[in-house]
């Protein structure tokens, strides 16, 4: 027992290392919270251009929306971080994580509020549109509330599972949590900033996966 | 224009890396074979357990699935294989790969099947247990099937994100399809290696994603 809270949860490395595992939970943080409002707006944004269904724009939007589904997270972040200099491009680190993960929430989200627009019945805007309301007008007052409703537990749940990608900046050399606790593991020959590291990844994401499962019986999708 | 052809398509550099990136993929096909099943199973026992009638294996089960679910694949995967040693326990890459997939995986895929036997209406149970089958009998013959038709497209959408996922593996050093395309882009200093990997994951994988699309509308509507 002894030698496992020595391996894991030695009182002096927690003191030392405290002060840079924070750190890294404010970067993580502070990325995450970019990640989720970029993508999730333009997520939504592509969904409502969607709606007006024009032919070339929406293939290009399933392309998109396809590609950024299909291909790993991590193959995307390195593409762009070790492709981009080499053709003059250079952004930091923290930027290319920001980048990447929002354009796969944005397709993830786009595919969710698609599939919720088109949940609500037709009648609904033939109905909106017969009183005089513009197609916009019909969009915005009447097809996403209800729509956006719906879509609630299953974007919860994907916005949380894209945001803990954050780690993958560790391997671009991102300072997030996952980054400082491994360089720490190395500098002091023990497990203990690791077990820190995870235990602020479980303080961060434990709520917002409650959360989640709170939101997904409240507004459960009805299934026939 | 030219230099982003060079840099990012370059046939050249492609061909000369194409038989470590094959190599590569054939180690990610035998790990999804491995971790796939694993996550099946690990899923549907974690489902049973988070319905069992006992109150402490409910909610512990429930405790130890949204656990899972709040840690990073990467940071699990990392403590797994860098942080167990200092207890003496050493895992291969595979092995760690394994486990932290099982764990992960496991968890999400126990969320959809939950939901999938939650969907079948409880009179069914009732009415198969009063014509005599057994329990078992019951989850295998009555029940899965209904449950695991109605969260079908859920469970091809998570195969497609445990497949994915595979990528992380590289960073443990086991040489998957990103590590193999990742050595080959650090040998020639040119990122078209990547991108020939990128190439192989959508074509195994787009596919995939379209069904899922073509699923989920036949589900809503």
């Amino acid at each position: 027992m002894n030698a496992f809270l020595e391996t894991f949860f030695k009182p002096n490395l927690i003191a030392q290392y405290l002060p840079s595992i924070l750190r890294g939970v404010v970067t993580t943080i502070e990325i995450a919270f970019a990640v989720v409002v970029t993508g999730l707006v333009l997520g939504l944004l592509l969904a409502i251009i969607r709606s007006f269904q024009i032919k070339p724009v929406n293939a290009l939007i399933v392309i998109f929306v396809d590609m950024f589904r299909a291909l790993p997270p991590l193959v995307i972040v390195l593409l762009v971080y070790f492709g981009l200099p080499n053709v003059g491009i250079s952004i930091p680190s923290f930027a290319v994580l920001w980048l990447v993960l929002s354009l796969v929430l944005a397709a993830f989200a786009e595919e969710i509020f698609w599939a919720g627009i088109l949940s609500v019945p037709k009648g609904q805007w033939e109905a909106a549109r017969s009183t005089g309301l513009t197609f916009l007008a019909t969009l915005g007052y009447i097809v996403l509330p209800q729509a956006v409703r719906l879509t609630v537990p299953p974007i919860t749940n994907r916005t949380v599972a894209i945001t803990k990608n954050t780690a993958l900046g560790m391997v671009i050399g991102v300072p997030e949590i996952l980054n400082q606790a491994t360089s720490a593991q190395s500098f002091s020959g023990n497990a203990t900033p690791l077990m820190m590291g995870a235990l602020a990844y479980i303080v961060l994401f434990i709520p917002v996966v409650a959360l989640g499962r709170f939101l997904e019986t409240r507004f459960a999708w009805r299934r026939g | 224009m030219d230099a982003l052809l060079h840099q990012f398509f370059n046939l050249d550099i492609m061909a000369r890396a194409l038989p470590l990136v094959l190599q590569g993929l054939q180690q990610t096909v035998l790990l999804c074979l491995i971790v796939i099943p694993l996550g099946l199973i690990g899923g549907l026992i974690f489902a049973l357990a988070s319905l069992s009638s006992s109150l402490s294996v409910r909610w512990g089960m429930i405790v130890a699935i949204d656990f899972f679910r709040a840690v990073p694949p990467l940071v699990l995967l990392i403590f797994i294989y860098s942080g167990l040693p200092f207890a003496g326990i050493r895992l291969s890459p595979l092995a760690a790969v394994a486990l932290a997939f099982f764990l992960n995986t496991s968890s999400y895929y126990g969320e959809i099947y939950r939901a999938g036997i939650e969907s079948v209406g409880r009179g069914q149970w009732d009415a198969a247990r009063s014509t005599g089958l057994s329990a078992f009998h019951t989850l295998a013959s009555v029940v899965l099937p209904q449950a695991i038709r109605n969260v079908l497209p859920d469970l091809v959408s998570n195969t497609v994100e445990v497949v994915k996922l595979t990528s992380i593996a590289s960073v443990v050093a086991l040489p998957e399809l990103l590590y193999s395309a990742d050595m080959a882009r650090s040998l020639t200093f040119n990122a078209s290696p990547i991108v020939l990997a990128a190439a192989i994951y959508l074509v195994m994988l787009w596919p995939v994603v379209r069904l899922i699309s073509r699923l989920e509308r036949r589900m809503a509507s």
